[in-house]
């Protein structure tokens, strides 16, 4: 098991040369940290043989404030043929975070950048629709931003007592 | 405000709003449609409804604060996504279960995933018009909520599965009512297949509507019973076995067309195999030797004798809930401080245990995994479900994230009734089970 | 009490005092509620309507899912500031004489969600009759509830058609 993962990231640091920055493995999870600008590139190659990850599992986002840069891209991804889940990370700056979408390669990709652009303010180039999913238009902030207060809410209707 | 669906939609259809306050008990979800007559057009899905921020209040509680937080997201499946949160913390503290605790959550597990079943396809039953299999679901939840109460304290938001094992151990008399419960669903099963597996009517309705293919399913990350109706072998306790599920013997249920039957069908059967599980793990549990304390010093009497020195002799607590009891301890938590509620007797009678108490909840104190980040993933009543967990080394998350199996399921809503009625969006999206608390978080 | 003349009300407020105990036996014991439900509190819902603890017997099982022919609005687990307008416009909606049942503590008061999206009880944005707490609140919770909102209502003065109501 442990060649057999060592394989899968060894394989992409040989295909992208550079655009690799850190892969390892930790708790017994794959982990590769790629440079933005490489993302779809790197995700339509693990779709393909020989890593056949043909499933998007999970796409989310972490919010280190006071790092930059700030945010975080983490993308799970997962092959029904070898029974094997890669993570991918990669991180985007503050101001104006960009990347690109995953929506030509996995369907589902299509809400989950929409619920990271509306809790997160990340916009997704490329992707159909890009609007607010949990809150509604005309919310302000992105809500799971760090400095976003727990408590500020914005009620829709004038509230009594 | 003008959704996607009113600013795209053509002048001679008809659109018709599903509103969040649905007749449907499936929660609150919107499904605006775009209908020419009867055929829907297009369509489109607004979520939200139940988003009450559960990832960002998860960062303000500790580790074990948060574990209420967890029940109430898959609500029909509680215990499932204790086991899921825990399980991905115990990944990254790198704990062990003892044995017994591993059996337990397996059985609750699979209670929870059982009565998840029954309500799901009680509810897509019911508003295709079969109201009497609802009433004999909702009678058989009953049955395994009495059995769920018995030893966890609570019917449905249980925080039973703690991290390093469960609250409490099984109930004395859990045998029987478990016995009694199994038998019940057995006869609710056999009296829905007799009632629904070749009735014309819901043939009519689920038979061939709304099929999912294969690449379809793994385009839109489907997990789950969903998946496995079209044909796709994943389930994560064969795939990625946890807790015991490599040493019972049974079996994951596959469909082959994709349709509402085959999603009916899948859930159908995978309730007798979890009835199956239920019944090898309750035979194959490892029995303690250690009883609960019947007889002992009243605990009172044991506070005021501690004043002077350690009391030896056992103090009587109630078989659950009043505290746990330090004799069963090794069972059901794993050994190591600091992860685990210290047991009542020590809190109450010694300084240690005090202390020990005390800093567990302490803020700052208490469950502090090493700096980094797990993920971990159950098999949960929909699917896969997931929890990535990022910490820095204090006492609450930095980040908490939930890999919520509907949310993928319900996103391929909008392909699968295209083209259909309006009828039949009905089975459709009762098939899917779609659980609010889960979809939105 | 000796020797006072016990001053009897007038025939007529005697007949109208009983015809008021009369609608309110009546309207307690027909109550058709509107399930407002969103969160885990509707499988409590869905336990406390079923054949274990029937809320028929009380004369509140039949379900109507229109607002315009319900007159309990049984608002059953968590509400979202997204959510609210809805709650609103059913409410709106009900026609006259009708309660309101807040039905677990996130109904209540916001429950164990004290954050941006939850509203922090919906007595912020409707009248309430009676508040059932319990995260989830046990049937038998639901039927004591159900039971004070009938005394409440046999109590109470009852609309008729030719007053007006006090807004």
């Amino acid at each position: 098991m442990e060649m057999e993962e060592a394989k899968t990231l060894a394989l992409l640091e040989q295909t992208f040369p550079g655009e690799v920055i850190e892969a390892g493995i930790s708790l017994g999870d794959e982990i590769a940290v790629i440079v933005p600008e490489a993302l779809i590139r790197v995700a339509s190659f693990m779709k393909n043989p020989p890593g056949e990850f043909t499933m998007l599992l999970d796409l989310t986002c972490v919010d280190y404030r006071g790092e930059e840069p700030r945010f975080e891209m983490v993308y799970h991804l997962f092959s029904l043929s070898k029974n094997k889940r890669l993570r991918i990370k990669t991180r985007l700056p503050e101001k104006n975070p960009r990347i690109a979408s995953l929506t030509s390669l996995w369907k589902n990709a299509n809400w989950l950048e929409r619920e990271v652009y509306d809790l997160f303010g990340i916009v997704f180039e490329g992707h159909p629709d890009l609007r607010r999913i949990f809150m509604w238009e005309g919310f302000d902030g992105h809500p799971l931003r760090k400095d976003y207060p727990l408590r500020r809410s914005q009620p829709l209707i004038r509230l009594r007592d | 405000m003008p959704s996607r669906l009113q600013r795209q939609a053509r002048q001679d259809t008809l659109l018709l709003n599903m509103g969040p306050s649905h007749p449907a008990m499936h929660g609150t979800i919107r499904i605006m449609l775009e209908l020419d007559g009867e055929r829907i057009v297009n369509s489109e899905v607004e979520v939200g409804y139940l988003h009450r921020g559960f990832e960002k209040t998860c960062e303000h509680r500790t580790y074990f604060n948060l574990l209420p937080y967890t029940d109430r997201l898959n609500y029909v499946s509680p215990l499932i996504n204790n086991l899921g949160y825990v399980m991905t913390l115990e990944k990254m503290l790198g704990l062990e279960v003892p044995e017994r605790a591993k059996y337990i959550r397996v059985i609750m597990s699979e209670l929870s995933r059982i009565s998840d079943h029954l309500t799901c396809l009680a509810a897509m039953a019911m508003e295709c018009g079969a109201f009497t299999v609802f009433l004999y679901k909702m009678k058989a939840r009953e049955f395994l909520w009495d059995v769920v109460e018995q030893t966890t304290g609570a019917r449905m938001t249980t925080s039973y599965i703690r991290i390093g094992g469960v609250r409490a151990d099984l109930h004395p008399d859990f045998d029987t009512g478990l016995r009694k419960a199994v038998s019940e669903t057995r006869n609710v099963l056999k009296d829905v297949h007799g009632l629904l597996d070749k009735n014309k009517i819901f043939l009519n309705r689920t038979r061939d509507v709304a099929v999912m293919s294969r690449e379809d399913a793994i385009a839109f990350g489907w997990t789950g019973p969903c998946l496995r109706s079209t044909g796709v072998y994943y389930d994560v306790r064969k795939a990625f076995p946890y807790l015991v599920y490599d040493r019972l013997d049974w079996e994951v249920p596959l469909g082959d067309r994709g349709d509402n039957y085959d999603r009916y069908m899948v859930r159908m059967l995978e309730m007798e195999q979890s009835l199956r599980i239920i019944e090898q793990a309750a035979i194959r549990i490892p029995r303690t030797p250690r009883a609960f304390c019947v007889d002992g010093i009243d605990p009172a009497d044991a506070i005021r004798a501690s004043r002077r020195r350690r009391p030896e002799e056992n103090i009587r607590l109630s078989p659950n809930l009043e505290g746990s009891e330090k004799t069963l301890h090794p069972d059901i938590l794993s050994r190591g401080s600091g992860f685990a509620v210290p047991p009542k007797e020590d809190t109450y009678t010694t300084i240690e245990g005090l202390i020990s108490h005390f800093k567990f909840f302490m803020r700052g104190h208490g469950i502090r995994p090493p700096k980094g980040e797990a993920y971990c993933a159950v098999e949960g009543g929909n699917g896969e479900l997931g929890f990535y967990i990022v910490s820095d080394g204090t006492d609450r998350p930095y980040r908490l994230h939930l890999r919520a199996p509907c949310f993928h399921v319900v996103s391929a809503l909008e392909h699968l009734i295209r083209g259909r009625y309006v009828a039949d969006v009905i089975p459709t999206f009762g098939s899917m089970n779609m659980i609010g608390g889960e979809l939105d978080r | 009490m000796s020797g006072e003349k016990i001053k009897r009300p007038p025939v007529g407020q005697f007949i109208t005092t009983q015809f008021n105990s009369l609608l309110g036996w009546a309207r307690k014991f027909s109550l058709f509620h509107y399930p407002f439900v969103t969160a885990c509190c509707g499988m409590e819902y869905m336990s406390a309507a079923c054949a274990h603890f029937d809320i028929d017997r009380f004369g509140a099982g039949w379900t109507r899912f229109s607002p315009r022919q319900s007159d309990m609005l049984l608002v059953v687990g968590t509400i979202t500031h997204k959510e609210a307008p809805v709650l609103k416009t059913v409410y709106d909606q009900m026609a006259e004489p009708k309660w309101v049942i807040a039905f677990g503590t996130c109904a209540v008061s916001g429950g164990i969600y004290d954050n941006y999206a939850v509203v922090q009880g919906i007595d912020q944005i409707i009248p309430v009759d009676v508040y059932i707490p319990g995260c989830p609140p046990r049937p038998e919770t639901v039927l004591d509830g159900l039971l004070k909102l009938q005394e409440k209502i046999q109590h109470q003065e009852q609309e008729w058609r030719w007053k007006r109501r006090k807004p």
